[in-house]
């Protein structure tokens, strides 16, 4: 059942950035790419992170996607964006996007071939344990991190804003 | 799960290059991150650490800011040049 539900959420995440590749409206990149959220949640689900799933759905699914969204309704494009006029750069990424993969696969194959799952207790990525977690061990992050969302809500509003007329 | 991440990965990285205006190179970005916190999230599977999780927390309320203030840029920058594309984005100058 996990092994049958893993290949389809993996698929739906891979053809999702492959759809996102292969139509040029920006619009449709965007929901491609919410699909690939909603199943790399489904994938954090499958890996024992039921909170952190929940996470990625409102967060990334939800806001960040529909702030993407937003943007590319104000900046509207006319007719999207036209092919690129130079194609080399797309055979070369085709190729050394592969090679770079096949780089990482050589560098991290010990890593990625010891299946090591050790079976965590019934409590593993509750969300009772991670907020345990974020207010001992990662209390300072904990901390830093929202003194940078400030920092970021206030950086966007001001960016963002239109200039005043005098 | 490390190869479908590795896989994102690189496919975010194709992204990036490809596609030639600003929104949908941000939106690779979003794609790799995406990938490492699935690697993180399968590493802490493997050792059963929480600390993974802690780790993907932090990762996904980096990126809510970052994606905030980078389209606050780019809306900026369109409303400059009435252009995103890279192809035609050629002065730093404000």
């Amino acid at each position: 059942m996990n092994t049958v539900l893993f290949f389809i959420l993996s698929t739906v995440a891979v053809g999702g950035v492959l759809g996102a590749l292969f139509f040029s409206n920006q619009a449709y990149t965007a929901l491609f790419l919410v699909l690939t959220m909603a199943a790399l949640a489904g994938l954090y689900g499958l890996l024992g992170a039921p909170f952190i799933a929940v996470v990625q759905v409102i967060i990334y699914a939800g806001a960040i996607m529909v702030l993407f969204i937003f943007v590319i309704m104000m900046v509207r494009l006319g007719k999207g964006i036209p092919p690129a006029k130079k194609r080399w750069t797309v055979a070369l990424s085709a190729v050394l996007g592969p090679a770079l993969g096949l780089e990482i696969y050589l560098a991290l194959a010990g890593a990625l071939s010891t299946p090591r799952h050790s079976t965590p207790g019934e409590a593993f990525g509750e969300a009772e344990a991670i907020g345990r977690l974020l207010l001992t061990d990662g209390l300072y992050a904990f901390e830093l991190t929202s003194v940078l969302l400030l920092a970021a809500l206030v950086g966007a509003l001001v960016l963002a804003k239109k200039p005043e007329k005098q | 799960m490390l190869l479908v991440s590795l896989i994102l990965f690189v496919l975010g990285i194709i992204l990036f290059f490809v596609k030639r205006d600003l929104i949908t190179m941000f939106m690779a970005v979003e794609v790799m991150l995406n990938a490492a916190n699935l690697a993180f999230l399968t590493f802490a599977r493997m050792h059963g650490d929480l600390g993974g999780q802690l780790i993907v927390f932090f990762v996904i309320t980096v990126a809510a800011a970052e994606a905030a203030v980078g389209l606050a840029i780019i809306l900026l920058v369109f409303r400059r040049t009435k252009s995103i594309k890279t192809d035609e984005l050629r002065s730093m100058k404000g």
